[in-house]
């Protein structure tokens, strides 16, 4: 069970981060983490928020650009090292990663985290893979559940 | 073996050609002289009388006729023959101002016919050939001309017109048509519509002959490999007559130019200087056997190379390359020239809209050209990577087609400023 992520074409002009973020506030989308890729003509904006099919249809009816597509998330201990040890499964099984991101939530014991592998075919394998080493993997209702707790 | 409609004009010697040319030309000068008096006055104006035209190396010394001088001349004022001697008006549908109104007499007729004919047969066509008209037919000229062309050349004609692709692809498979006549994003799109049919084992289609509009050289491979088929080219303007003023043969490597009716040239579009075969600049045509609009001189605004030289096919026309542009909006960047067009045809090819706009400025005393492109829903990732490598991908064939580099900027989609429903493709920044 992944996590769906909502990922949005923004150009580098001022104030197009505030209009999505105006535009999912009116429409009472929540969102729970977030991170920005940017070049130096545009950015990409990727989202997880309560209802990514919700918002990319908002969005798309203002002409964004948008992709959803599958993420893993797992939820760490909040202690040093483990992180890495996620990393390090990760690598020894020849996974490469994209991307990865934190979120806060009001969960006091656990940090979580996004992480994009670049072979997203096998998103299932590496959740699998994580949980067999004793990783707790999340899924789109847990991201939304713990964060609005 | 290749087989030609007229192969003593298709295969004459030079010399021949020219002789015919000489003739024709000073003939048609002293008509238009005589018969038009807008053609009258304006070689009043350049001092120029008939008798100053003795052969086509004088051809030079006449003024141009241009797009505006049709639309000041409409739509009469270029009429050198009487109206009761006209047959027929074909018109263009006049996107850039008033449209064009050609007129033509049974000859007029008759001579296009026979450049269409030598098309079909070019592109492999006999008597025995069923050819599909897919063209519009009305005022357009691409479907009466290749008609007329199928006609003379006594093929069974299938005039459908354009549209209406299930019939057209039922009339296709129940007669067995094995020559297509029609714009190549129609091919391109009936080519799709007999794949999805699963007809594409029904159809007996050999050759395709597609103009009117700009195709690349991938377009046809795609063409090709789809319908099973041989694409040829085929040029035309309708104030010059309409398709088959050129025409692609099997070597597919250029259009010879129906010479023995229209005189070809190249020329400067700055300046309207005539420049030596071989060299780009704008083509420019003249009307040696028509009676009703002889244009002479006309300036087509098409950029494109000329090139005589014995080809495959056995021919000895003269070859002209596909136009590369429109010298109306020719760029010139460091000291490269550059047409939208060129920009367009990769866009296209690379999965991008035809909505883009090229800005070209100097910095530091060298042009910099920049294209503006709409981001699309295909090409978008949610990784940074991927997309650079797409933007990578569209600046190497962009360097790739014009022989330049080109910054390439990704803009959020239905940002590009449009005026009248098209796109303000060009900013030019440099003070020059
Ligand atoms: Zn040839």
């Amino acid at each position: 069970m992944t996590i769906k992520q909502v990922s949005v074409f923004v150009e580098n002009r001022v104030g197009t981060l505030q209009e999505i973020m105006s535009l999912l506030a009116s429409n009472n989308i929540n969102l729970r983490a977030m991170s920005i890729a940017d070049t130096a003509d545009f950015g990409v904006l990727r989202l997880i928020c309560d209802d990514p099919f919700r918002a990319q249809k908002l969005l798309e009816a203002e002409k964004c650009i948008v992709t959803i597509n599958e993420v893993l998330g797992v939820a760490l201990p909040d202690r040093p090292g483990t992180l890495e040890n996620v990393l390090k499964i990760l690598a020894d099984n020849g996974y490469g990663l994209e991307y990865v991101y934190a979120f806060i939530t009001h969960n006091q014991e656990n940090a979580y985290i996004i992480l994009r592998i670049e072979e997203v075919e096998e998103n299932e394998k590496a959740e699998e893979l994580l949980k067999a080493n004793g990783i707790i993997v999340l899924n789109t209702c847990d991201v939304c559940q713990y964060s609005a707790e | 073996m290749e087989r030609y409609f007229n192969p003593e004009i298709e295969c004459a010697d030079p010399s021949v050609l020219k002789e015919i040319q000489n003739e024709r030309l000073v003939k048609t000068v002293k008509r238009v002289y005589e018969n038009v008096p807008y053609y009258r006055a304006k070689m009043e104006a350049s001092g120029i009388t008939p008798e100053d035209i003795k052969s086509v190396d004088d051809l030079h010394k006449l003024p141009f006729v241009t797009k505006d001088d049709l639309r000041e001349a409409y739509p009469y004022g270029l009429l050198a023959a009487p109206l009761s001697d006209c047959v027929r008006i074909q018109s263009t549908s006049g996107t850039t101002g008033k449209r064009v109104i050609a007129f033509y007499t049974q000859n007029d007729i008759d001579m296009w016919d026979t450049c269409c004919a030598r098309a079909i047969v070019a592109a492999g066509g006999t008597k025995d050939d069923v050819v599909q008209v897919s063209y519009g037919y009305g005022l357009f000229t691409g479907g009466p001309g290749l008609n007329g062309g199928s006609h003379k050349l006594g093929s069974l004609t299938v005039p459908t017109s354009s549209g209406n692709t299930d019939r057209q692809i039922q009339l296709m498979c129940d007669l067995g048509s094995t020559i297509l006549c029609c714009t190549p994003s129609y091919a391109e799109y009936l080519a799709e519509s007999i794949n999805e049919h699963g007809r594409r084992d029904d159809i007996k289609l050999k050759a395709g002959i597609f103009g009117a509009e700009a195709w690349s050289e991938e377009m046809r491979h795609d063409i090709e490999q789809k319908l099973g088929i041989k694409a040829y080219d085929i040029y035309g303007l309708t104030e010059i007559c309409g398709p088959g003023v050129s025409f692609e043969c099997s070597a597919q490597t250029g259009m010879h130019i129906n010479e023995d009716n229209f005189i070809a040239e190249i020329i400067n579009p700055n300046t309207g200087e005539v420049l030596p075969e071989g060299e780009k600049g704008e083509l420019v045509f003249t009307c040696i056997s028509k009676e009703a609009f002889p244009l002479i001189r006309y300036r087509t605004r098409d950029i494109c190379v000329l090139k005589r030289e014995k080809c495959s096919c056995g021919r000895t026309l003269i070859k002209m390359a596909k136009p590369m542009g429109r010298s109306d909006d020719m760029l010139i960047i460091r000291g490269v020239n550059v047409f939208p067009s060129q920009i367009e045809t990769v866009l296209l090819n690379n999965g991008y809209e035809a909505n883009y706009q090229i800005i070209v400025d100097r910095v530091n005393f060298s042009d910099t050209l920049e294209v503006v492109v709409e981001m699309t829903p295909e090409i978008f990732s949610d990784t940074v990577k991927h997309i650079s490598a797409k933007e990578k991908e569209l600046v190497a064939a962009l360097k790739n087609m014009l022989g330049l580099s080109a910054k390439v900027t990704l803009v959020a989609p239905k940002t590009i400023a449009r005026s009248e429903g098209k796109a303000v493709r060009i900013i030019d920044k440099r003070k020059i």
